[in-house]
């Protein structure tokens, strides 16, 4: 079956999920301050292994290192936490000092796990890596010229530059080289000077302002970036024709995440509650194919359906029926997607958390899905 | 001396002033120094809807729509326009007219439409209702997403 439902706790909203590198546990945050662990078993349930419990207030975003197994939580009380899991199995905390005042919205490891990336609400991006000698997490600012929250980064895969998408409405790539880790970066598509800081390009969603940020992606190679907006569009930059932009206004509800599936294929998901395939073509241009799954708004015959319930429902609300659900797997809006088996050049299955609590693992090779995906080749 | 101290503490201008205003925390928008345009002619406007030619006067009315415009009157009139545009179609000539948009007109109409209903007068709203019916069934949600996230308004 082409999308599967797994359940993984309450039916609480999930905020964001992160995989272990052999993807059998996952990290999950309902929307609270915890963040829970859970492994799967021969069965195909999910059983609770661990809860990482350090953060006061809600837990905004998880990230799993898949070579060091280190987890990185942040959160809306201005705090980062990195997990180890020692040789018991139970995993030690490390507070790493962010010096924000509001809260953190996302985080992700850097491609070689040495650095991590935190946005917040402080329009400060802290760059955190250890300091070896004093074994703590040392946290570097970026701050011009964001001028509102980060709500969402990226890494590219040259360990240096980061992309951040904001609410003011502008997405930015940064050089986060910190010269007592890394040696001296080569020039890229995106520039040859990468001082710490320094903004190599950055691109407004729209000139009649576009709506927040919602994710943002780095290709493969890191070539191209591709974001989408609250104004439901997605868009994407390629740095090697000249920064170069172009920008797809769709006809669905806004998005909120966003993945690299194949060389010139993204899959994005958001408030219409199914995932929709995108395909750019050499040319940089974006164009819509087709959803995961069709489902329109389906109305279950409950026994609600009576005549007699009928007219009293038409009454009091107005409409004949009362329970109805979405016909997507989802029933509420996806704001946390992850490649689960595979890699940005060929995605083999995505998993994809919403505000219904559930989540739902996709299938890309089989048989249905994969039929559409060769239909969007040109 | 003294004097001067008692004079000094009269004035409670200081209490007037918008500290909030100063507080570094507030975003400042773009400053944006893109000339706008000062919206459509009403003459060229009136002159092509008694020429008959509806979709003429809706294509102009939208590629010369003030979007951002600070200066309310000029939006205002464009919008004036813009309706009585909408208004002279005849309720079965909607849907060929929508169909002849592109895409950016398309939302640059969702944006009037939806002006047009905060304004309601002698079953205006019914013909909009057509019109946003037309152009919901091309642009679908995004369109009215945008009428809702775009900053430059029309």
């Amino acid at each position: 079956m082409a999308a599967s439902i797994q359940k993984v706790g309450p039916a609480i909203p999930i905020q964001c999920h992160a995989w272990s590198s052999d993807r059998q546990t996952i990290a999950v945050s309902h929307n609270d301050k915890l963040v829970e662990l859970y492994k799967q078993q021969p069965g195909g349930s999910w059983n609770q292994t661990d809860i990482l419990d350090q953060h006061d207030l809600r837990v905004n975003d998880i990230d799993w290192a898949p070579n060091t197994n280190r987890i990185v939580t942040c959160s809306a009380d201005r705090n980062a936490y990195v997990w180890v899991q020692g040789a018991d199995g139970k995993w030690k905390h490390t507070l790493v000092l962010l010096r924000i005042n509001r809260a953190a919205t996302c985080v992700r490891w850097s491609p070689q796990e040495n650095k991590f990336a935190v946005g917040s609400g402080a329009r400060i991006i802290s760059i955190c890596y250890l300091d070896e000698e004093k074994d703590w997490w040392v946290a570097k600012h970026i701050r011009k010229p964001l001028r509102s929250t980060i709500t969402t980064v990226d890494w590219h895969p040259n360990n240096i530059l980061l992309a951040a998408g904001c609410t003011d409405f502008k997405v930015r790539v940064f050089s986060t080289y910190i010269k007592e880790i890394e040696p001296k970066p080569s020039a890229t598509e995106w520039g040859a000077k990468m001082p710490f800081a320094n903004l190599m390009a950055e691109f407004s969603n729209s000139p009649t302002g576009g709506g927040w940020i919602h994710a943002v992606a780095f290709n493969e190679e890191g070539t191209r970036l591709a974001w989408v907006g609250h104004d439901s569009s997605i868009a994407v930059a390629d740095a090697p024709s000249g920064m170069v932009m172009m920008k797809l206004k769709t006809n669905l509800l806004p998005f909120l995440s966003l993945l690299w599936i194949g060389p010139n294929r993204l899959l994005a998901a958001g408030h219409d509650c199914v995932p929709v395939l995108f395909h750019v073509d050499s040319a940089g241009k974006v164009s819509q194919g087709p959803k995961l799954e069709e489902g329109g708004n389906v109305v279950e015959a409950t026994a609600a359906a009576s005549a007699k319930n009928m007219f009293k429902n038409k009454d009091r609300l107005g409409q004949e029926l009362v329970d109805s659900r979405l016909g997507t797997t989802h029933q509420n809006q996806i704001n946390s997607m992850r490649i689960l088996e595979g890699n940005k050049v060929e995605a083999r299955r995505v998993s994809t958390t919403a505000g219904d609590g559930a989540l739902v693992i996709w299938n890309l090779a089989s048989g249905a899905l994969a039929g559409k995906l060769a239909a969007l080749k040109i | 001396q003294i004097y001067k101290m008692a004079k000094n503490t009269n004035s409670t201008a200081f209490r007037r002033i918008d500290v909030d205003k100063y507080s570094e925390d507030n975003y400042k928008e773009d400053v944006d120094n893109e000339t706008v345009t000062a919206g459509p002619s009403e003459n060229e406007v009136m002159s092509l809807i008694s020429q008959n030619k509806q979709l003429d006067a809706l294509k102009y009315v939208l590629a010369n729509s003030p979007l951002g415009n600070k200066n309310q009157a000029v939006r205002d009139a464009a919008l004036t326009l813009a309706l009585r545009v909408m208004l002279s179609f005849k309720t079965s000539q909607i849907e060929e007219a929508v169909k002849q948009l592109d895409y950016e007109q398309r939302d640059i109409l969702m944006k009037y439409i939806y002006r047009g209903f905060e304004v309601p007068n002698e079953g205006s709203s019914a013909q909009l209702l057509v019109w946003h019916d037309k152009v919901f069934n091309h642009s679908g949600v995004g369109s009215i997403v945008r009428v809702l996230t775009d900053k430059k308004k029309v």
